[in-house]
C-alpha cells in the first residue's frame, strides 16, 4: 500500500525523485587526524567556482602558514593563502583533477610552520564587516561546489528569513561533515549564532540525514541550550535518499519552497550553507586564520587504513594516501569527492583542493556495467529529483537542437547521477545531460 | 605510485545492480506459476506451444539482428519474455507452424524493424495474436480445449465455450467463481487467475512494474462492469462484475503487457491514464462490440497513443511554473 500512495502522490508532485544508495559511511567513527605537514604543497589558483586568483608572490619569496598568496579583484572568487610555511619555488600550470589547466604557486617547507604575522581577529559590527571577513578568510562552500561564500552572503536586507545548515552528507562513503558534527558542534552553534544575529535571520534548520542519529542528537543537544534555541534553531531530521544534500532538494525538504529554475536559493527566502563552513566561519571570527587546510575522508576499497584526516591545501593526493597506509591492493579507480558525484583522475599526484572532501580508491570495477540498448523503463526520469526526463533530453541532444533541450529542462540538471545510478542499461546519462547542457551554452553563444 | 594510469570515467561511480537482464529475469520468474498452472489445466500441449513460442522468438532475434548486422541482444532475455507472453496468448490446441508465425511477426516486424529493444511501438506479443487471429480465426477462437481433458481417453473431442463467450452469448454456464479464479477455458495463459495475481505481486515487490497500471485498468473494467451489471438488473450485479474482471485475458493483460515499458507511459499520471483508457476500451469492446474479448485491441490502442500521453503528462522541471510559456511567448512577440 505504501508504495502504492507513494506513486499516487510522486503523481500529483508530493515526493521528489532520488535514489537508495548504499551508504558505506565506514569511517563515522574515525576522529579527524592532523597529517604531518608536507615538504611541499602545490596550491592551484581555481579552487573555487568564478574567477582563478593571480599569483601574489614570486619565485624566491618566504612566505608563512596564512599568509594571501593569491588574488583578484574579480567578484566572484576567493583568495588563496599558503598552507605551509617556506619558500616559493615555482610559479607555472599544473593540470588539476578535472583536467583544466590552472596556475599554480609551489612552497617548500622550512618545516617551521610559522604563522603569518597579519593574522588576526576580524573586528566585525556591522553585515559589511562580516561579508569582507569571510571574503578574507578564503572561504569556499566545503561540501564540494566550491562557490565563495562570501558572494552567497551578499543579499539584500530582510530578504532571507531561513538559514539552512547543511549537515545531510547524502554522498556515500563520506563522513568530515559528521566529525564536524561530533567534534566541532560548539563552533557550529557559534558559526550560526553570528550568522543569525548579523544579517537577522529569523529561522535556522539544522539539516541531518536521518542515519546519523548521533550527529542529531549532540546537535539538538547544543541548540537547546541557547536562548532561543528551540524556537529558532531546529534540528531537522531528513530521510536518507540521495541528493539530499543538493541545494534545491535541502530546501524544498527543510521549507517546502521550490527554487525555480534560473532562481537563487535567496529568491525563496533561504541561504544554504554546509556545516564546516559555517563552523569555519565561527574559527576565522576568533582567530583570523584563514583557510589553510581541510577535512577530508580516505576511504575505499584499495585503502590500507580509511581514515578521517585534516589536511594543508596543496598536499599531494599520493602523500595523503600514503599516511593513510598506502594501497593495500593494486587501485583500479581513484575519485576525489564521493563515488556519485566526485571526479575520477587518472593518477594521484594532485594537489588537495578547497572543496574537495575525500578521496576514494577502488580495487575492482565497482558497480560499473557495460552499457546496453535503453529499454524506455523510465527509472532516470523517476529518479530525477528535478523531475527531468534524462532518457527524452538524451534522444534529443543527439538531434542538438538547443531550442528543444531548453523546453525539457535540460540546463537544469545539477548533474548528481540519480539517473545513471538507476539506469538498469547502464547508460551514461550523466555525461549525456553535460553534452545537452553544452549544447545550450554553445547556442546561447551565438 | 607508478607511472600506469588509473581509469577515468564519468560520474556515477556507483550504479544499481539491475540490469536489463535481471528485470527481464524477473519477468520470467512472474510468469512461471501461470505456466505451471497451463501445463497442469492443459497437459503437455501447453508446454509445447509455449515452449515453440519462445525457441522460435530467441531464434528470429538473433537472425534478424544478424540480417541486420547488429549485436547481438538475445542475452537481455526479452526475446524470451515476448514469447512466453505470446504463447500465453494462444489456445493450447494451435498448430506449432502458426505458433512459429506468430513469433515472426512479434519479433520481426513488430520489434526488430523497428529498432530493436525498447523501440517498438506496440506489444510485439499482442500484436502477433491480433495478426493470429484474424489469420486464422478458426485455429484461434474456436477449439478451446476442456480444462483437463488431456487426461481424458479422447482429449480432441471434449472443447468448452469461454467464460467470456458464456458471458456474451449468455449460451452455456458459468463456471463457479471458484473455478473462475482457479481453472477455465481459455489462452494457456489466462486461466488461472490466481497464478497471474502471484506474478504481479511479485513484479511489483521486486519494483518491476508499478501497481499503476494493473490497478487502474482493473479498476476501470470493474466499474464499468458493475455499473453495466446494476443498470441492466439481470442477476448479482457483483458476480456479474468479478466474472468479467476474471474472464479472458485482462489480469494476463493488466499485468504483463499493459505493464511493458516501452509501450506504456514513464510518469504516474500517464500510466493511470493509459490504465484507464486500456480499461475503458477493454468494457466498450466487451460489451458492445462484435468480439467477445476487447483485451488486445485496448492495449494496442493505447500504446499507439502512448508517445502523445508522455507529452501531455511530462512533469515540469522542479520549480517551473506553466507561466513560462506565455513568458516566453511574449518575450518573441515584443521582438
Amino acid at each position: 500500500m505504501g508504495k502504492i500512495v507513494k506513486d499516487v502522490l510522486h503523481a500529483v508532485g508530493k515526493i521528489r525523485g532520488g535514489v537508495h544508495v548504499q551508504h558505506h559511511k565506514n569511517t563515522a567513527e574515525c576522529e579527524l587526524v592532523r597529517v604531518p605537514s608536507p615538504q611541499k604543497v602545490i596550491i592551484p589558483m581555481q579552487m573555487h567556482i568564478g574567477a582563478p586568483c593571480v599569483p601574489v608572490v614570486n619565485v624566491g619569496d618566504t612566505v608563512s602558514v596564512g599568509q594571501c598568496i593569491g588574488d583578484t579583484t574579480a567578484f566572484v572568487s576567493a583568495p588563496i593563502h599558503a598552507s605551509i610555511s617556506g619558500t616559493v619555488t615555482a610559479i607555472g600550470n599544473i593540470k588539476l583533477a578535472n583536467g583544466n589547466i590552472s596556475s599554480a604557486v609551489t612552497i617548500e617547507s622550512d618545516g617551521e610552520m610559522r604563522q603569518f604575522e597579519g593574522i588576526e581577529p576580524p573586528h566585525i559590527e556591522t553585515k559589511e564587516d562580516l561579508i569582507e571577513a569571510v571574503h578574507r578568510s578564503g572561504l569556499v562552500g566545503l561540501g564540494g561546489a566550491g562557490f565563495p561564500t562570501h558572494v552567497k552572503l551578499r543579499f539584500p536586507d530582510g530578504k532571507i528569513d531561513t538559514l539552512i545548515v547543511n549537515a545531510a552528507e547524502c554522498e556515500p562513503y563520506i563522513t568530515v561533515d559528521y566529525r564536524e558534527c561530533i567534534e566541532n558542534s560548539w563552533d557550529i552553534l557559534s558559526g550560526i549564532k553570528i550568522l543569525k544575529e548579523i544579517f537577522n535571520i529569523p529561522n535556522v534548520v539544522i539539516a541531518v540525514e536521518k542515519n546519523k542519529p548521533k550527529a542529531i542528537e549532540i546537535l539538538s543537544k547544543i541548540a537547546a541550550q541557547e536562548e532561543h534555541g528551540k524556537d529558532e534553531i531546529k534540528v531537522m531530521k531528513l530521510d536518507a535518499v540521495y541528493p539530499q544534500g543538493a541545494e534545491k532538494v535541502m530546501i524544498y525538504s527543510a521549507t517546502g519552497r521550490k527554487v525555480p529554475p534560473g532562481k537563487l536559493p535567496s529568491d525563496v527566502g533561504c541561504v544554504v550553507m554546509n556545516v564546516a563552513s559555517v563552523a569555519f566561519i565561527a574559527r576565522y571570527i576568533k582567530t583570523g586564520k584563514p583557510l589553510v587546510s581541510r577535512s577530508l575522508t580516505v576511504d575505499g576499497s584499495a585503502v590500507s587504513e580509511p581514515a578521517n584526516v585534516r589536511v594543508p591545501i596543496g598536499m599531494n593526493v599520493g602523500e595523503v594516501i600514503d599516511f593513510c597506509g598506502g594501497f593495500k591492493v593494486p587501485p583500479y579507480k581513484i575519485i576525489t569527492g564521493g563515488p556519485m558525484m566526485g571526479l575520477a583522475v587518472i593518477n594521484t599526484d594532485i594537489p588537495v583542493m578547497k572543496q574537495n572532501n575525500a578521496i576514494l580508491a577502488f580495487s575492482q570495477k565497482d558497480g560499473m556495467k557495460k552499457e546496453t540498448d535503453c529499454i524506455a523503463c523510465g527509472r532516470c526520469a523517476a529518479a530525477c529529483p528535478l523531475s527531468l526526463r534524462p532518457g527524452v533530453i538524451t534522444t534529443i541532444a543527439k538531434t542538438g537542437d538547443a531550442d528543444r533541450l531548453k523546453s525539457v529542462g535540460a540546463d537544469v540538471c545539477m548533474e548528481c547521477g540519480s539517473c545513471a545510478f538507476s539506469c538498469p542499461a547502464g547508460r551514461p546519462l550523466v555525461q549525456n545531460m553535460r553534452l545537452a547542457k553544452t549544447i545550450i551554452r554553445e547556442a546561447a553563444k551565438k | 605510485m607508478s607511472n600506469e594510469l588509473l581509469t577515468a570515467s564519468v560520474s556515477p561511480h556507483v550504479r544499481t545492480r539491475d540490469t536489463s537482464r535481471s528485470i527481464m529475469l524477473d519477468v520470467i520468474i512472474a510468469l512461471i506459476p501461470s505456466l505451471i498452472a497451463s501445463v497442469v489445466i492443459f497437459g503437455f500441449r501447453a508446454l509445447a506451444v509455449t515452449a515453440s513460442a519462445v525457441a522460435s522468438c530467441v531464434l528470429f532475434e538473433w537472425l534478424s539482428r544478424k540480417a541486420m548486422k547488429r549485436h547481438n541482444t538475445i542475452g537481455d532475455l526479452s526475446a524470451v519474455v515476448t514469447g512466453i507472453i505470446l504463447g500465453f496468448n494462444l489456445p493450447s490446441t494451435m498448430p506449432i507452424w502458426m505458433v512459429v508465425l506468430g513469433s515472426l511477426i512479434a519479433i520481426v516486424v513488430v520489434k526488430q524493424m523497428f529498432g530493436g529493444i525498447g523501440q517498438n511501438f506496440v506489444n510485439p506479443a499482442l500484436l502477433a495474436r491480433i495478426v493470429l487471429m484474424v489469420s486464422f480465426p478458426k485455429a484461434m477462437l474456436s477449439s478451446w480445449a476442456e480444462p483437463f481433458a488431456w487426461r481424458s481417453e479422447t482429449p480432441d473431442a471434449l472443447t468448452s465455450a469461454t467464460p467470456l463467450a458464456v458471458l456474451k452469448t449468455g449460451e452455456g454456464t458459468m463456471p463457479s467463481l471458484f473455478n473462475m479464479l482457479f481453472v477455465k477455458a481459455g489462452s494457456l495463459g489466462e486461466v488461472c487467475a490466481v497464478a497471474l495475481i502471484i506474478g504481479g505481486i511479485y513484479l511489483v515487490i521486486r519494483k518491476v512494474i508499478s501497481p499503476i497500471i494493473p490497478l487502474c485498468y482493473v479498476g476501470t473494467v470493474a466499474v464499468i462492469m458493475l455499473v453495466f451489471g446494476l443498470v441492466k438488473g439481470e442477476g448479482n450485479a457483483l458476480v456479474f462484475m468479478l466474472n468479467e474482471i476474471l474472464a479472458g485475458g485482462l489480469l494476463l493483460g493488466a499485468i504483463f503487457m499493459a505493464t511493458d515499458y516501452t509501450t506504456s507511459p514513464t510518469s504516474p499520471s500517464g500510466k493511470v491514464i493509459f490504465a484507464i483508457g486500456c480499461g475503458l476500451i477493454t468494457s466498450l469492446i466487451r460489451l458492445f462490440g462484435n468480439m467477445n474479448e476487447g483485451v488486445s485491441f485496448s492495449i494496442i490502442i493505447m500504446n499507439i497513443l502512448v508517445p502523445h500521453i508522455d507529452n501531455l503528462t511530462a512533469p515540469l522541471p522542479f520549480g517551473a511554473t506553466k507561466e513560462k510559456k506565455s513568458k516566453k511567448g511574449e518575450e518573441e512577440a515584443a521582438k
